[in-house]
């Protein structure tokens, strides 16, 4: 009886066969990594710096922490997971706003900002108002912040403030909300028989389960290579550790992964080559997003955005990652998969659009 | 049946003002070679935004919110039925700023209001500085001090909160704040005045130090 209800709920919800193997797969994964990681640490013997064991455990348990919650929210409809990205960036937001100084002039921006564009970006999100919420926060966003602030009077540092709000706002938020939009693609397949494209039958959580199993993939690579043998540093300034070692082999390592797991559980429309292609993309994406934040970190003089206040876990830390790779990801998936003339306009919720 | 009702409102605003002051502020608080406890004590902090008050008091544990009071002025909260509310709500000690006298001074009302039990939340500098730099503090801690040595003086150093809410402005936005409360302080026999505020000042400025080291 309880096994049926269960295998209704699965029915209802995102995940398909395949996307609930690799979604159990990779929860099981990060709970080893979570034992072995406490293993480490209560180890005396081994010769490994416990700042290394720090790192690990810290990014383990965050990394479970969302991906538990996301197996959760992808059992109800789509906004339900599409919210829970939503309380992401806002909380990504914030600590980038706080890191940053801002002046007294900029608080009513900030306002705006944070109570309006960012909810905002996700409720067009969840209604499938691709056309809009693409332009929304890059054009009319980074209009209305300088002009916001001009408003104000206060000209000190005026282009450096205004580049921080929108850079932040596009980081934490506008990338990272391409993320929960993979849900709403309708995609087609390329049948490599036929050389034809073809319906996909798959339930839409694929996609995103395979952005994030990529991203955690590479970034266990990248630190692996890193700590071990990485010797050619790519910019000691931003990141002592990041190496170009790690950097190749995360991209051909996430690469072969990705096709390895298209083949035994096609959770995506890809072929086999096209998944390698798109993991590749994505490593190289999540890379560059974890530079670019390290860059930040390094001018502002702080280590993590966690350390600026203390007992935080610092979630742009550990989504960085995701947030440069999920509006590549989701383009390029649309542009090669995506059916033409599916997707909802402006115009199909609000008539007036169309005049 | 209606004082019933009433309590129960009162629960719940509380709550729901605990849950939003701690969802805009971060919820971040940090107790400095102390720890809470339910004695008497007097916390007093830097002032930069209305909500100070607020936040330092849903930061402390639920069962020492109920034996803390803050100390506010009485032109400003008995001006208009919500801050009449939210100061009944509060429990707070309302000070008349302009009828300071000697028989009615603003110490002997606060340890009256506060006898054998309740703890204050204090702001010594008097009014809030747009800046968000600390001024000098007003004497009261330390004829406060005088008048009560039982009392332990717990420093509040409060960060961020000059942003989250500047003076003047309707909206609060949520950045990541943060509270540190220091070690408990006494007036020294024979300290001056001058002396014990300067001290009590010090405190916080070395909380803030602290933190940003």
């Amino acid at each position: 009886m309880r096994l049926t209800m269960l295998a209704q709920a699965l029915d209802q919800s995102l995940l398909d066969r395949p996307a609930l193997i690799l979604l159990l797969a990779l929860l099981s994964v990060l709970a080893l990594f979570a034992v072995l990681g406490q293993f480490l640490r209560r180890q005396t013997s081994v010769q490994l710096d416990p700042a290394i064991i720090r790192t690990f455990n810290n990014r383990v348990v965050s990394w479970m922490t969302i991906c538990a919650i996301l197996s959760g929210t992808l059992m109800f409809e789509r906004w339900v997971t599409v919210v829970f990205f939503g309380l992401i960036s806002f909380w990504a937001l914030r600590e980038f706003i706080t890191m940053t100084p801002t002046r007294r002039g900029d608080h009513r921006t900030l306002t705006w900002v944070f109570f309006l564009f960012t909810p905002l970006q996700y409720v067009m999100v969840s209604w499938n108002l691709l056309r809009l919420y693409t332009i929304v926060i890059p054009v009319y966003a980074s209009l209305f912040i300088p002009a916001r602030i001009a408003f104000t009077g206060d000209v000190k540092r005026f282009l450096e403030r205004t580049a921080k709000i929108q850079f932040g706002l596009l980081i934490c938020v506008y990338a990272l909300s391409h993320a929960p939009a993979l849900l709403y693609l309708e995609l087609q397949r390329f049948d490599l028989v036929s050389g034809q494209y073809v319906e996909w039958n798959g339930k839409p959580a694929g996609l995103l389960l395979f952005l994030l199993v990529m991203v955690q993939i590479s970034d266990t690579i990248h630190f692996v290579c890193d700590r071990t043998f990485g010797r050619y540093i790519i910019a000691a300034h931003v990141n002592a550790t990041r190496s170009w070692e790690g950097l190749m082999l995360a991209g051909f390592g996430t690469g072969l992964v990705a096709m390895i797991i298209q083949f035994l559980l096609p959770v995506t429309p890809f072929t086999w080559y096209g998944a390698g292609i798109m993991a590749m993309v994505i490593s190289i994406m999540a890379s560059s997003g974890t530079m670019t934040l390290s860059a930040i970190k390094r001018d502002r003089g702080v280590k993590d955005y966690g350390t600026l206040v203390q007992g935080h876990a610092g979630v742009l830390d550990r989504i960085d990652s995701v947030c440069f790779a999920a509006p590549i990801f989701f383009h390029m998936t649309k542009y090669f998969l995506g059916k033409p003339d599916t997707l909802a306009a402006a115009g199909d919720w609000f008539p007036m659009f169309y005049c | 049946m209606l004082g019933v009702i009433e309590s129960r409102m009162k629960q719940v605003s509380i709550a729901i003002l605990v849950g939003l002051a701690k969802f805009f502020s971060g919820a971040s608080v940090r107790w400095v070679d102390c720890t809470p406890d339910e004695c008497q004590r007097v916390y007093y902090a830097n002032h930069t935004s209305h909500l100070d008050a607020l936040i330092l008091w849903a930061s402390l544990p639920k069962n020492l919110r109920a034996l803390t009071r803050p100390v506010a002025a009485q032109d400003y909260w008995t001006g208009g039925p919500i801050r009449r509310y939210l100061a009944n709500l509060f429990n707070a000690i309302l000070i008349d700023r302009k009828k300071v006298k000697a028989h009615n001074s603003p110490v002997d009302i606060l340890n009256e209001e506060i006898a054998k039990t309740y703890s204050v939340i204090m702001f010594p500098e008097g009014t809030r500085t747009p800046s968000g730099e600390m001024q000098e503090f007003k004497s009261g801690l330390y004829y406060l001090a005088k008048k009560r040595p039982d009392l332990e003086f717990m420093p509040v150093y409060i960060d961020n909160m000059n942003r989250v809410m500047p003076k003047g402005e309707l909206l609060p936005i949520p950045l990541l704040t943060c509270i540190t409360i220091g070690p408990p302080l006494w007036l020294e026999p024979d300290e001056s005045k001058l002396a014990f505020l300067t001290r009590a000042r010090q405190a916080i400025i070395n909380l803030k130090e602290r933190e940003e080291a």
